[in-house]
């Protein structure tokens, strides 16, 4: 049915690239790196068995413990594009949370509501607007940065963010509410107040940045679309995992799956660890 | 060091939610102290001391300082509020906001964490301290940049009498190294050992100001003398 889809519609190219560029959702979203996007129905395929299951973990086992030179490549990837998208995103959202647990200005309760907005935009729309921000055609075309991990990393700020700014507002506000009183009448300027939030709150912010963490490295709508999933440039778990499933290797994808998850845990219990000995020590 | 006092409160209106909290009211401090305030709950003395100490708008009225320097001012809040750091950057903390150097903030700590009994925990997270340590902890933190006037509000509320005594030893120390204290109490017999000036809240508004010694031996009228001897007023 897709054969004579494409076949149809003049595209017969389109067929081939298919198997790399599946992105399972509701829908299938097959993209030409021309800058054309075509939307297919999703096609019924096989479901995943039991001994799938079985054969996804056994695969997962060999893969780690064989230090399987691709998955580390993409495994290191992932980390490496969602912990500068963390690094990046943190640094503009825990002031701006601050601020606004501190200031009271005109549009505050608006930018509030707004950053709560854009905590909920789906992470496809964001991958499609920056998609088409970096396009050749696109404003920011002549910087050549789409399908680069630089475009992922652009693509996860976006969708962060938010999450973070309003966690962290969250949190800042009830210690701001705790301390009003004392840094008032020590007559704090506005930029040692933050500061202080920002570092008797550290916890909190460390809470809301793990939250964006994890948000960002099981991400894969928009990153899929920006960075195109190309093997040794822009594949990372979710993607590689989205191609797997899309080849119908659930043994495999499963396999990255456990790989990720196993991530996510462990970059959780380190920054718990990591904060629970620093309550523990001289704060 | 330029004389603050006198503080000349005048015409002094403070309205929440439609509701005159304060005043209108007269008040006239001298630079001798101390001054404590007394009154029922609700009188408005929280909220006088902390319209003196610049923290609340006032509606209208002026609130006028012979030389106004808020780094010569401190507060002690009725709830202690301890930073979330530990004892010792607690105390740190007034001083570190002034950049004062580092030789200095450890000297001052380390006098200040010795005369309130603290040394021990100096490391420990403020907020596991009791209540009572928590606010010699507030004082000493208040008193860390040697201010010209100190506001306290109900200082020994919910301490016992061991602690009370502590504090008012602080307190008189402080005093005598030339720190103006205006505080309100709801504890007379503190009102008796520590005033040298009586302020009579009632109302919202300053019923009676005067000596202490003057006041508490012949009160001048018949709400004062009720309240002194324990009678509910309003
Ligand atoms: N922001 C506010 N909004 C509304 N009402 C307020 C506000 N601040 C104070 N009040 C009211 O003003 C009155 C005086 O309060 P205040 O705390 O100054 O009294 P107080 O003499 O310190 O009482 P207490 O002895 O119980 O501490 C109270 O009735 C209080 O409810
Ligand atoms: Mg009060």
């Amino acid at each position: 049915m897709l054969q004579t889809f494409f076949e149809q519609t003049g595209h017969p190219e389109l067929v081939i690239l298919s198997a790399q560029w599946t992105l399972d959702i509701d829908w299938l979203l097959y993209f030409t790196r021309k800058d054309r996007i075509v939307f297919v129905p999703q096609q019924s395929k096989c479901t995943a068995s039991m001994i799938e299951i079985l054969e996804g973990l056994k695969a997962a086992f060999w893969l780690v413990i064989t230090f399987d030179a691709e998955l580390w490549e993409i495994s290191l990837r992932s980390l490496r594009v969602t912990l500068t998208a963390l690094l990046i995103a943190s640094a503009i959202a825990i002031p701006l949370g601050t601020y606004l647990a501190v200031q009271r200005f005109r549009f505050r309760r608006f930018v509030i509501s707004l950053i709560n907005a854009l905590m909920g935009l789906p992470p496809v729309v964001v991958g499609l607007v920056v998609y088409i921000l970096l396009s050749r055609t696109g404003p920011f075309g002549v910087l050549d940065l789409l399908f680069t991990p630089t475009a992922m990393i652009i693509a996860q700020v976006i969708i962060i963010t938010p999450v973070i700014a309003s966690i962290a507002h969250q949190s800042m506000r009830e210690l701001w509410a705790e301390y009003h009183d004392l840094l008032i009448s020590l007559n704090t300027s506005k930029r040692q107040r933050i500061l202080t939030l920002i570092w008797d709150g550290r916890r909190n912010l460390l809470t809301a940045a793990l939250a964006g963490f994890g948000r960002a490295i099981g991400e894969v709508g928009a990153i899929m679309i920006v960075g195109g999933n190309i093997d040794h440039v822009t594949r990372v778990l979710t993607t590689a995992i989205a191609l797997e499933t899309g080849k119908g290797d659930f043994a495999l994808a499963l396999g990255l799956g456990f790989v990720l998850i196993g991530l996510a845990i462990l970059v959780n219990l380190a920054i718990h660890t990591l904060s629970q000995t620093e309550r523990e020590g001289r704060w | 060091m330029t004389q603050m006092f006198p503080l000349t409160l005048d015409q002094v209106l403070v309205r929440r939610r439609g509701k005159a909290v304060i005043g209108p009211t007269n008040l006239v401090l001298q630079p001798d102290g101390p001054t404590i305030i007394i009154g029922p709950n609700g009188s408005g003395k929280t909220t006088l001391l902390r319209v003196m100490h610049g923290i609340e708008r006032v509606t209208s009225g002026t609130v006028a300082w012979q030389h106004n320097d808020p780094s010569q001012h401190a507060f002690v809040f009725q709830s202690p509020i301890v930073l979330r750091r530990s004892v010792y950057e607690n105390l740190a903390y007034p001083l570190r906001l002034i950049q004062t150097p580092k030789p200095e903030v450890a000297q001052a700590v380390d006098h200040w964490l010795e005369r309130i009994g603290l040394a021990d925990m100096r490391h420990s997270p403020a907020l596991r301290l009791s209540g009572g340590e928590r606010q010699k902890l507030a004082i000493a933190r208040a008193l860390i940049r040697k201010p010209q006037v100190l506001f306290l509000d109900e200082p020994c509320a919910n301490l016992d009498g061991h602690a009370t005594r502590e504090i008012e030893a602080l307190l008189q120390e402080a005093t005598a190294a030339g720190t103006r204290l205006v505080m309100s109490t709801h504890d007379m017999g503190q009102a008796r050992r520590l005033a040298q000036e009586l302020v009579f809240m009632l109302g919202g508004k300053v019923h009676d100001v005067g000596d202490a010694e003057t006041l508490f031996t012949s009160p001048a009228n018949k709400e004062l003398s009720a309240f002194l001897r324990g009678d509910i007023v309003t």
